[in-house]
């Protein structure tokens, strides 16, 4: 039964770095913010969230076990939150994303028209 | 192949795919173009390196570092919000600009 533990903590601790691996790959491959911000918030959370699992299910104890399970609660509430009040202060500032987002209605919503679409960004 | 010592080869695994993300972030934080990319590149960091003090939870046994973990979690959330509002307040500050907010002639935008 250890022993099922053991392997089951390791590939999951395998999975969750391969997210994070994958995640900062995202990060720095896409070409704007907004498509960044998709790869960092979903797969970047989902990786350490893995990885705590597997944390709280090598733990011995209760109380380890649902201070992780808090944790990771904790991190999948807070992480879109973050990525939308991030994403809403650099629209709102200026920062273009990529031509190809076509159906732009956030710009139509705050009344804002790309004018340059290809800028630096 | 027991299975200690698998978990010994996955940790060393993940570890190492850990490091390579760190080093992935953190030539995102240095290249990105605007103020919001590298602040969204920190905000990455941080949940990266929550995953990396779990690793070394599970690798060393002393789960007291989960409390480390969850405390991070919470300053860096509440870093990237403070950061969202600098960004709103200030405008996105490129680089190479000052990274000053002067306040008086700051665009409000709403």
């Amino acid at each position: 039964m250890s022993g099922f533990l053991d392997v089951l903590v390791g590939v999951m601790i395998v999975i969750g770095a391969l997210f994070a691996v994958v995640a900062s790959v995202g990060l720095l491959r896409f070409p704007d913010l907004y498509t960044r911000m998709h790869a960092a918030s979903k797969a970047g959370t989902l990786g350490s969230g893995l990885m705590l699992l597997a944390l709280a299910l090598e733990a011995p104890h209760l109380d380890i076990f649902t201070r992780a399970v808090a944790g990771v609660v904790f991190f999948l509430l807070t992480a879109p939150v973050s990525a939308h009040l991030l994403a809403r202060a650099a629209y709102l500032t200026g920062v273009k994303p990529v031509p190809q987002t076509e159906p732009d209605d956030y710009s139509r919503a705050i009344g804002v028209t790309r004018s340059d679409p290809e800028g630096e960004r | 192949m027991s299975a200690t010592e698998f978990l010994e080869i996955c940790v060393a695994i993940s570890l190492a795919l850990l490091v390579l993300s760190f080093a992935l972030i953190t030539i995102r934080i240095v290249r990105g173009p605007t103020f919001a990319d590298r602040v969204l590149a920190l905000d990455m960091l941080v949940s990266v390196g929550i995953g990396f003090i779990a690793v070394i939870g599970v690798k060393t046994g002393f789960y007291l570092y989960i409390d480390i973990a969850i405390a991070l979690g919470l300053v860096g959330f509440l870093a990237t919000v403070a950061f969202a509002r600098y960004v709103m307040h200030c405008g996105d500050v490129l680089g190479g600009e000052s990274a000053m907010c002067y306040g008086s002639d700051s665009e409000k935008q709403r």
